[in-house]
């Protein structure tokens, strides 16, 4: 049997970054929209629905940095120095945030007030930061012979600020949905009018995204299609499909809401994210460090590969498994009673 | 010594990973405990053990969450500041890491969230099955971690390609090289030392106020059993570690004894200065003989002094030196601690009604993180100028970065973590000063709402929620 190792390892790296963008997007989300809550109470219970999970969620992430590291070290060490502030600047930002769990619940009065604010701050700068981190990625890092080459601004660009923004809203709108799903009463009142204004702005700086990227890197446009003011169908047509998905969800959220639905706005917005997450891997695929490295170029040693891909056939659907069970064992409603008793 | 790039990213690995393992080894061992705690209540009943499980785990809590989020920033530090070791060195340990994250990352935050908040959304079986869980992750992690330093500090089972970099020849030669054993049983004992060392501090607080707490007597008791056993067990096996050093790092064993000629009938340094400049010490407080006996077992042993490596393949001295010292002493005073705890036991008077011991309890709790730093200096500096040892060197190592965004970042990471680490302190000082209590009757009648994910540990009356708090007591 011969496998595409380093194919099949593209793949479990991808499907472990999106499980981190959805997971930890609706957390990080929740700490977003922090500042917005009415009362104290509210946002106990804010933090309440992401208390038992989010610790899983951010694992993720870990896989995401260690599969990269393990999988393809040539990217992961042409990466992390090209994008060395922006990631520097998530990690601080994700530090203060996951002690604010347990710091908010010991604090004072003043002590508590600042963990309040330091897990909204902290949310709010990690979902910049890897906005920052994925329009740097997208735009492309400058490589010499495989080393980063670039200057320690060279991801601070206005489409990347864009991107930044559009990964806010779209959080947001995570954050949203899942208080939607998860609380009752004022709360999840209040998270429908937020899902309603962060769908909108996600939708509109999607397709802010979506337009700058193509305007921008010519070549993800000639994968698209466009090229010289023509279109190019037979491009365009497979392709089609990934926006498709991605305004099915954004209809499933507007039918959600108006029907008063609980779980289908959230559904909606995994549908959104997982389009424009095909959308932007279909522009770079299959390089690894646009645009100078491929994933083959990256890839690790066979042996490697091959050991931690026994691994992952083995270990993962544990993991899954025992996640899901966790996210079973939490499911319903959490009330503002659901604290300290 | 020159502030590049280089230089800063040593530093902020030093300070980050520093500030990292305090909490792992805090965290190992309280997992354990808690484990221990659980299912002791489970089998006797006895509901003081449930009190303590339900005060420890608030602690476990704090401290976990900032195990995780400083362990989290080490995951991408490798490629931010290290990306030639990251290219070279990750087709040998690359899969070591992702092991880690695959076998124990996932385990301990997944079941971390039922252990905390899960009291009552699952029976008392399925709860002491999560925290065993937890605790057998935090070992896992401690393996395949220690397993990927040893192969660092020892690299066996590899080959090296054309390219420069590395690729595995032999994984079971990678993941268990011959240093391997002795380091994971040495790391993993300081962390049950530790543990053991904050919990009998904390304890023994207790008891100077209250000398009647029952809770508080069964925990430090443990605590001096752990001594008794664990600090003589870690001599042993510290000095096993010792030998392999001697074997495969002699560089490194010269600069912890600070021995600069080749010759038998080494004299052992109880306190030296070492001057790299002069090659010598400048002055010294030694034992004739003992060094080789210490570390090669024979007082005749011809043992390397580090004028057989040439000056650019020598380690730091000094602070290897004394960071040996530092570890060591404070073993020694483990011991004591533990044979007097005994001596109190055996002698029926009881440790609990002997202030001196008590207050000499109090002063070791923070002696384990202490010796786990210094002993991690020992380890980590004396492999210097190598990162993989032998193989490749720290400077050849480092990411093409420049020196203001590094020197920016190690100055974002001492804020921060200085903020973080000041307040969880002082959390968790706060915690034990209140000491355990048992849950209110309230707490253990069945909840009206078995929907909400209560933050299960319950027996906090003391912390109205909601954001301006009055008064407390």
């Amino acid at each position: 049997m011969n496998l595409d190792l380093p194919l099949i390892w593209a793949g479990v790296i991808a499907v472990g970054v999106l499980m981190y963008v959805l997971l930890d997007g609706f957390d990080l989300g929740v700490g977003i929209l922090f500042p917005f809550a009415a009362t104290p109470q509210e946002r106990d219970t804010m933090m309440d629905t992401v208390a038992p999970v989010w610790d899983g969620n951010e694992t993720w992430l870990v896989l995401g940095g260690g599969g990269l590291f393990a999988a393809f070290p040539a990217a992961y060490g042409a990466l992390m120095p090209a994008l060395y502030i922006p990631i520097l600047l998530m990690l601080l930002a994700l530090i203060l945030r996951g002690v604010a769990f347990e710091f908010r619940l010991r604090g004072r009065r003043r002590g508590k007030r600042f963990w309040t604010a330091a897990f909204a701050g902290g949310s709010i700068t990690a979902t910049i930061a890897q906005g920052f981190v994925l329009g740097g990625f997208i735009q492309g890092v400058r490589l010499e012979e495989g080393q980063f080459a670039g200057g320690p601004f060279d991801w601070l660009t206005p489409y990347t600020v864009l991107v930044a923004l559009g990964l806010l809203a779209g959080y947001a709108l995570l954050g949203a949905t899942w208080l939607i799903w998860k609380t009752e009463d004022e709360l999840h009142g209040r998270a429908r009018r937020w899902a309603w204004i962060s769908m909108a702005l996600t939708a509109g700086l999607l397709f802010a995204v979506s337009a700058a990227t193509l305007t921008v890197h010519p070549r993800i446009a000639a994968r698209w299609g466009f090229e010289g003011g023509a279109v190019e169908l037979s491009a365009l047509l497979p392709l089609l499909p990934i926006p498709a998905v991605g305004l099915a969800g954004l209809a499933a959220i507007v039918a959600g809401l108006r029907r008063k639905s609980h779980g289908f706005p959230f559904l909606g917005a995994f549908a959104v994210f997982l389009s424009g997450y095909l959308g932007l891997a279909v522009g770079f695929f299959p390089n690894i460090v646009p645009y100078d490295m491929t994933f083959r170029d990256a890839a690790s040693a066979d042996n490697a590969l091959g050991l931690m891909l026994v691994g992952v056939a083995i270990l993962l659907p544990f993991i899954l498994g025992y996640t899901a069970w966790v996210y079973w064992l939490f499911r319903g409603k959490v009330s503002a009673d659901a604290g300290y008793h | 010594m020159e502030l590049d790039a280089l230089m800063l990213s040593r530093l902020q690995f030093a300070f980050t990973v520093a500030f990292h393992i305090i909490f792992p080894s805090f965290t190992i061992g309280l997992a354990s405990f808690l484990a221990v705690l659980e299912g002791l209540w489970l089998w006797t009943k006895n509901e003081a053990f449930k009190t303590l499980y339900l005060f420890w785990v608030k602690i476990f809590a704090i401290s976990f969450g900032m195990g995780v989020v400083s362990g989290v920033v080490m995951s991408y530090q490798l490629g931010t500041n290290w990306s030639v070791f990251s290219t070279v060195a990750s087709p040998v340990i690359g899969p070591l890491l992702a092991f880690e994250v695959l076998t124990a990352f996932f385990l301990e935050a997944s079941f971390l969230g039922v252990m905390l908040f899960g009291w009552r959304k699952v029976g008392p079986g399925l709860h002491f099955t999560a925290t065993a869980m937890v605790a057998f992750g935090t070992l896992l992690s401690a393996f395949w971690i220690i397993s990927a330093n040893s192969w660092m500090q020892h690299p066996t089972g590899f080959e090296t390609l054309a390219d420069g970099s590395l690729r595995a020849a032999d994984w079971w030669q990678v993941i268990f090289s011959p240093t391997f054993p002795e380091r994971l049983a040495h790391m993993v004992l300081a962390a049950y030392l530790t543990t053991s060392l904050v919990v009998g501090a904390a304890s023994a607080w207790r008891l100077l106020k209250r000398p009647d707490e029952p809770e508080s007597r069964i925990a430090l008791r443990m605590a001096i059993g752990m001594f008794a056993i664990v600090a003589p067990l870690q001599l042993v096996v510290g000095d096993l570690s010792g030998k392999e050093v001697l074997r495969v790092q002699p560089a490194k064993l010269a600069a912890i004894e600070s021995f600069w000629e080749t010759r038998a009938e080494q004299p052992f340094h109880i306190a030296a200065w070492p001057d790299r400049e002069a090659e010598r010490n400048r002055w010294e407080i030694s034992i004739p003989k003992i060094g080789s006996w210490i570390t090669a077992g024979d007082s005749a042993a011809e043992v390397q002094g580090l004028k057989a490596f040439a000056p650019e393949d020598r380690p730091p001295v000094a602070v290897v030196f004394w960071a040996f010292r530092v570890m060591v002493g404070l073993g020694l005073l483990m011991i004591a601690l533990g044979l007097w705890g005994v001596w109190l036991i055996w002698r029926k008077r009881g440790p609990e009604n002997v202030r001196p011991f008590l207050w000499s309890c109090v002063a070791m709790g923070p002696a384990g993180f202490v010796a786990v730093v210094a002993g991690w200096i020992v380890a980590e500096v004396g492999r210097q100028p190598y990162v993989v040892y032998g193989v490749l060197r720290t400077a050849d190592a480092v990411s093409p970065v420049s020196a203001g965004p590094v020197s920016a970042s190690l100055l974002a990471f001492m804020v921060i973590y200085a903020i973080v680490f000041s307040v969880g302190a002082l959390y968790i000082l706060r915690l034990v000063a209140e000491g355990p209590r048992p849950p209110e009757p309230e707490d253990t009648a069945p909840p009206l709402k078995p929907r909400p994910p209560g933050y299960a540990l319950g027996a906090a009356p003391d912390e109205p929620r909601g954001e301006p708090e009055e008064g407390r007591p």
